[in-house]
């Protein structure tokens, strides 16, 4: 079979050419690695053309910036090898570990998958449903594309400004338990930096812990820990797409391009095994959801304690603490209470992935009363049922 | 280790093809080859050095002088004696052919293909070149797979190169093949696979980017072969339908009616053993979906009632390779048959 064919099987029949570095709505800078991939697709591009040669010029272009890009390195040994002997598959190492070639090929298809792909320029993710004003960037990853993507906060709402290529744990995703090399799939937050100088080169210029487990998490008894951002080692410019203990892995340019833009505490990172995107369901769901935490705030706020109470659902806890304790303890405070004043800011709403009905509510509650008055960072979980939004989860973030 | 094999044959016969070549001062060149070719360097190197005195320009002398410092392991004096040839000769492969040779002993892939992409240029069909481009691709693909891989920087690929070095030249057993054969596989005998495509399914011909052009034939260093008269008409033609017979069975991919047109005796090219040959030839010729080999101009000399020669021009074609280049076949009689007894490119 002709090299061409193979690669076109490979790549799943490439039929659209693949136009070069097209960076839209993207900074001089942050589109280095998107013209890599460009490059890439253009080479493997070349190839299903049957245009070897030029398809060689393409990738040695590309390895003089990048001689770590091992997927290159890969095609340009096949490139070289198809002129002295015809190939039967794509990647030809001889005595290489099966493993590391499928890896490879896995790689081919993600990086080809990525270059052919629209950016989502007018579309929004699903997940960001309202963002506060300290957050100003979020970051959501489609595992399935081995893409992550960022947006920038305007006045709320979220715009595109990049997607990368990521790896992902060797396992796949729904992370379940400890050393299981899955990543999670959910709502979590950038809680730490860690710099270059506390790491070994295998995680290259820093690493960005995840919020893993999350409250959500920690109910469903999922365990585990050291879910991070990373970047690769310095003589590795990308990894397959599924090969790292269940960390996200980025390649050093790009983490060092989101790392401008990552605020510790604040940054959401969403994860997700398959995109969904915002439409106007969506946003009429999103203002269900908000109009009833204001009558959450007013309940409260009114010492309707009946009514305040009937926000939480009956598979509520928090902590340790169930329902029945949890109402009880509210009655009490109530009862001693004659005015009762909570205001909530920065509120930020996430949908949280592969569970349409449950979403991650964040702000600051400022409470003040006849006898106490405090300040904290509160994150709830709200459930939908029985086209009723309800809290299932409340504690301090 | 195999690819040497195809490395050090293709500089020996540039040697004797020089040493065949340019009446002048033959003597004392062939006087020089000789010593170089029994191991006595040092004293051919003075012997061509005083030549050199006389005839600073003479290229036979410079080549011989480039094979010796080679065989003493001089390879920067080497590689300069070489580069010198092709400025001032640059329509001559071998010095090129040699060049890159060297280069890829130091791994110097990029400046070893360079190198044979002009002994091309100059002899499209130049069927050493060929092959020994196809051997330094197979080379940078293994380099760019351990990249790929980042496979252990003393992994065999790198052990091979410096084998390739010190087996360049090799051992005297090498030596006496050398120095007794002149003989170069057809551009059409792609090259073996090396270390580096052992675990490929089936090796194809060597894959020639653009379409060999006719080959031009080598003006300084085409080989006097001693003309004998011509016996019998009929002897010819029983030679000539002999060649045009195994050229059928080559394109018809009958491997055993192929290989039944190879004498006993038969030479194989590096000098492997027939098994070995047999087995590289099955699986060439199994390869490609279809092959088309049609021979033309062919010409017969009888060398006595049981040999022959038979020069033509092979035009060979295969899924991924069009090539043409010259090629003698040797023959021999035997039973009142017609068989091949060596091949070698060139007439």
């Amino acid at each position: 079979m002709p090299y061409a064919t193979i690669t076109l099987l490979l790549i799943g029949a490439l039929a659209a050419p693949v136009k070069a570095g097209e960076p839209v709505l993207v900074k001089q800078g942050e589109s280095d690695s998107r013209n890599m991939e460009a490059l890439l697709a253009k080479s493997l591009h070349s190839i299903g053309n049957n245009k070897l040669d030029v398809a060689l010029n393409e990738v040695d272009s590309l390895l003089k910036v990048n001689p770590n890009f091992k997927l290159a390195q890969l095609v340009r040994g096949d490139l070289l090898l198809a002129r002295s002997q015809q190939l039967n598959d794509f990647g030809n190492a001889p005595n290489a570990p099966r493993e590391r070639m499928d890896d490879l090929r896995d790689e081919a298809r993600a990086r080809l998958q990525r270059a052919q792909q629209q950016q989502p320029l007018t579309t929004t993710p699903k997940y960001l449903w309202q963002l506060d004003a300290q957050q100003h960037f979020a970051i959501v990853v489609d595992t399935s594309k081995s893409t992550l993507y960022l947006y920038e906060n305007v006045n709320g709402e979220p715009r595109y400004v990049a997607d990368f290529y990521i790896s992902i744990g060797k396992k796949g995703t729904d992370k379940v338990s400890e050393g299981d090399q899955r990543t999670p799939l959910g709502v979590y937050f950038i809680n730490a930096k860690l710099p270059k100088e506390k790491l070994t080169d295998f995680y290259g210029p820093g690493a960005f812990p995840l919020s893993y487990p999350n409250e959500w998490d920690k109910r469903q008894g999922r365990d585990g820990h050291g879910i991070w951002l990373h970047g690769t080692p310095s003589d590795t410019y990308s990894r397959p797409p599924r090969t790292s203990n269940g960390c996200v892995v980025l390649n050093n340019n790009d983490f060092l391009q989101i790392g401008k833009h990552v605020q510790v505490g604040h940054t959401p990172v969403i994860i997700t095994s398959q995109m969904d995107w915002s439409d106007d369901a969506d946003r009429a769901e999103r203002d269900t959801l908000l109009s009833e935490i204001e009558k959450w705030r007013n309940d409260w706020t009114s010492l309707n304690t009946d009514a305040y109470l009937a926000h939480y659902a009956q598979d509520f806890s928090t902590g340790n603490t169930k329902l029945a304790a949890f109402a009880q303890q509210k009655r009490l405070v109530n009862s001693g209470k004659s005015w009762v004043k909570v205001k909530l800011s920065n509120v930020s709403v996430f949908t949280y992935p592969g569970q349409p009905n449950l979403v991650v509510v964040n702000f600051e509650q400022d409470y003040d009363s006849n006898n106490l008055s405090n300040r904290m960072n509160k994150r709830q979980y709200w459930m939908k049922r029985d086209n009723k939004w309800q809290i299932v989860y409340e504690g301090s973030a | 280790m195999i690819k040497m094999k195809q490395f050090s044959p293709n500089v020996a016969l540039c040697a004797l093809l020089l040493c065949f070549s340019l009446a002048s001062s033959a003597d004392e060149i062939q006087d020089a080859s000789k010593l170089f070719k029994q191991g006595q360097h040092a004293q051919a190197l003075e012997k061509v050095d005083a030549l050199l005195a006389a005839k600073p320009k003479d290229a036979q002398a410079r080549f011989l002088k480039g094979l010796i410092l080679t065989e003493q392991s001089k390879t920067a004096d080497a590689i300069k004696v070489f580069t010198a040839l092709t400025d001032d000769y640059p329509e001559l492969p071998e010095p090129y052919n040699n060049l890159a040779v060297l280069y890829a002993g130091q791994g110097q892939y990029e400046k070893a293909k360079v190198a044979l992409e002009m002994a091309i240029r100059t002899h499209p069909s130049y069927a050493t070149a060929h092959e020994n481009l196809g051997d330094i691709y197979a080379k940078m693909a293994s380099q760019a797979y351990d990249r790929a891989l980042q496979l252990d920087k003393s992994n065999t690929s790198t052990q091979t190169k410096l084998e390739m070095i010190k087996d360049l030249f090799g051992g005297s057993s090498r030596k006496t093949t050398i120095a007794s054969r002149n003989v170069v596989t057809g551009v059409v005998s792609a090259p073996k696979p090396s270390t580096v495509v052992a675990n490929a399914p089936a090796a194809a011909p060597a894959l020639v980017a653009t379409p060999a052009v006719p080959a031009k034939p080598l003006v300084a260093f085409t080989p006097t072969a001693p003309a004998k008269p011509l016996v019998a008409a009929d002897t010819n033609e029983d030679a000539l339908k002999t060649v045009h017979d195994w050229a059928a069975a080559w394109s018809s991919k009958n491997v055993k009616k192929y290989l039944a047109f190879y004498a006993k005796e038969f030479k194989t090219p590096d000098g492997e053993s027939r098994s070995a040959w047999e087995e590289q030839r099955k699986t060439r010729i199994s390869a490609p979906k279809s092959i088309h080999v049609e021979v033309k101009d062919a010409k017969v000399k009888l060398i006595d009632s049981n040999h022959a020669n038979v020069s033509f021009k092979q035009f060979y074609r295969a899924s991924h390779l069009h090539t043409s280049a010259s090629k003698t076949l040797a023959l021999v009689k035997s039973d009142g048959k017609w068989l091949i007894a060596e091949e070698r490119a060139g007439k």
